[in-house]
């Protein structure tokens, strides 16, 4: 499977990324070039391996329901680029609903 | 609806009762000031890890085994990757592959009568988003990342539906049960059990059709309505011989029709994958144990027994399983008085109407099932009529006090001794010897003035059945 300019298009949608028509060019080779190391890993035999989805064989800790936080909204917004009653502010993102 | 068939799945998103958010030590109080409860990690800061809010795991468990599903022994969180200002880590973290209520469950519901099985395909635990504010600020959104981080359930059904009566039925028992669980307060108004429905039609025997989600609806009515909407809407596409497209849409109550939400990103991607912040989640069987043992009786349970052991009809039963709270203050209420009818009959009544009034859940009720309990004991032993229980319970719900208070700052004892009545009826005929003679020629109904007359002397505080007897012996002596 090779990655055409149109699915770095897709990708960089979903990401909300902007990618330019030349610069497409250039990730979809070093996509490609990720998914032919990829390849070559496919051709290991595996049959008889369970899938693992961690690399470590430990569970998860757990954490008390108990608060353990204290309001920081100045602080916090203080480095935000924009914020006002409260709330942080980014360029709107969708469309008119 | 000639020969289409309805098919639905819902999607119930269930917010899990905790103090703290699901991967983060922040308060999840609702109301609170925009942005007060978001810590780094709710932020999306890097450098941040979560760890898992132990209490969740029990309510899951719980919900599984009260729907008859495999427990998911070892669970695994993934990231569900998507961009929205909201979501400012640029995922969710959710579980894909291994959930932590596994398949085998279903759920009985019942609509004309008819008993229908609905199938759960998967339960499983995810993080809530922020919110986005589209229309206070010019050519900004505005992010308010409270919510952000807090636990969901999110039950799954087969598409097992047919209508939108069934969907309704489905969704309404379902928030029955997650309440009676204990493991979310139903609120829907504020967001804490939320309804996404996917439809989709098509001929029987033949596959299913392309679905649309109806997202997010907050009254079940609305559930309904908009469902019903999209069916037609659907039947119409095809049968002038378009296609349904795979689409989130929205409904609008006061057009009672749906909407695109937006254009179609092109077929969701979410690129899920293993969260390496987190490590599986494993359930040990004493887990499993421990909260089966813990299990409350549920509402189906809770009916028959109502109905069986205490007479009650199904109707009755039906409503006074509404909630747990309700639930609980009858049986409370039946345990201190042995009085299971006339039991239902207060809950029914006077407290719901009170509560009804002032807008209050029965677990805020200003009069307790023990207080009320008392009440029913002084007209169970004569004390009081049921006319002045009616009396004594308003002025218990407005605060002052105990029956047995109000029955005596306010002079309310029922007047049973014989001898003063027998005074008071002989007054009353004496006063009224036109009425007698009525009366005694014919006229029967004469009784009921009689009646009202010593009601009024004894200032409504003679017992009334006593009265009548009183009142007929004296009138055929006469």
């Amino acid at each position: 499977m090779a990655i055409e300019k149109q699915d770095v298009a897709a990708i960089a949608r979903l990401s909300a990324l902007s990618v330019g028509e030349e610069e497409a060019g250039q990730v979809a080779g070093k996509l490609n070039h990720i998914l032919d190391v990829l390849e070559t890993m496919q051709s290991v035999e595996t049959d008889q391996v369970e899938p693992m989805s961690h690399p470590l064989d430990q569970v998860q800790r757990l954490r008390e329901d108990r608060v353990t936080e204290t309001d920081q909204r100045e602080r916090y917004q203080r480095i935000a680029p924009a914020a006002e009653k409260g709330l942080y502010l980014v360029p709107q993102v969708i469309e008119q609903v | 609806m000639q020969d289409w068939e309805v098919v639905i799945g819902l999607e119930i998103h269930a917010q899990l009762t905790t103090h703290t958010k699901i991967f983060s030590g922040s308060p999840i109080a609702y109301g609170a000031e925009p942005n007060s409860q978001a810590n780094l990690l709710d932020l999306g800061m890097p450098g941040q890890l979560p760890v898992l809010n132990k209490a969740v795991i029990p309510k899951a468990i719980r919900f599984g085994l009260a729907v008859g599903a495999n427990i998911g022994r070892r669970s695994v969180f993934d990231r569900k990757n998507y961009f929205y200002p909201d979501l400012p880590k640029g995922y969710q973290t959710s579980q894909f592959t291994y959930p932590i209520v596994e398949d085998g469950g279903s759920l009985d519901i019942e609509v004309d009568g008819q008993t229908r099985r609905i199938g759960i395909t998967r339960a499983h635990l995810e993080e809530d988003a922020g919110k986005s504010i589209h229309d206070a600020f010019p050519g900004m959104t505005g992010v308010d990342l409270n919510r952000a981080g807090t636990p969901l359930l999110e039950i799954v059904s087969e598409p097992d539906m047919r209508s939108a009566q069934e969907a309704v039925a489905y969704a309404r028992k379902m928030h029955e049960l997650v309440q009676f669980l204990d493991i979310c307060d139903g609120n829907m108004q504020e967001g804490s059990f939320r309804v996404d429905s996917n439809v989709s039609i098509h001929k029987p025997g033949t596959p299913f059709g392309t679905r649309a989600e109806l997202k997010n609806i907050n009254s079940f009515r609305f559930i309904e309505q908009a469902i019903e909407f999209e069916i037609e809407r659907q039947i119409e596409i095809v049968e002038s011989g378009g296609e349904v497209i795979q689409e989130t849409r929205l409904y609008d109550p006061e057009r009672n029709e749906t909407r695109s939400m937006r254009e179609k990103e092109e077929a969701n991607d979410y690129r899920y994958f293993p969260c390496p912040d987190l490590l599986p989640v494993v359930i040990e069987q004493t887990d499993i144990d421990q909260e089966a043992r813990a299990m409350p009786e549920l509402p189906d349970a809770k009916r028959v027994r109502y109905q069986e052991n205490w007479g009650l009809s199904q109707e009755d039963a039906q409503m006074l399983t509404a909630s747990r709270a309700m639930a609980d203050y009858f049986e409370t209420l039946v345990d201190l008085t042995g009085e299971a009818k006339k039991a239902a009959n207060w809950v029914m009544g006077d407290l719901s109407k009170a509560l009804n009034q002032d807008g209050l859940t029965i677990d805020r009720s200003p009069v307790s099932a023990k207080m009320l309990a008392g009440l029913m004991a002084r007209v169970d032993d004569g004390t009081i009529s049921g006319k002045m229980a009616k009396q004594v319970f308003a002025a218990m719900w407005a605060g002052e006090g105990h029956a047995d208070d109000v029955i005596e700052a306010k002079g309310l004892k029922q007047i049973t001794d014989e001898g003063a009545i027998g005074e008071m009826v002989d007054r009353v005929l004496a006063e009224h010897p036109d009425q007698v003679a009525a009366y005694q020629a014919g006229q029967e109904k004469m009784l009921g003035f009689f009646v009202g007359q010593v009601m009024k002397a004894s200032k409504g505080q003679a017992n009334p059945a006593q009265v009548n007897a009183v009142l007929k012996a004296r009138l055929a002596q006469a």
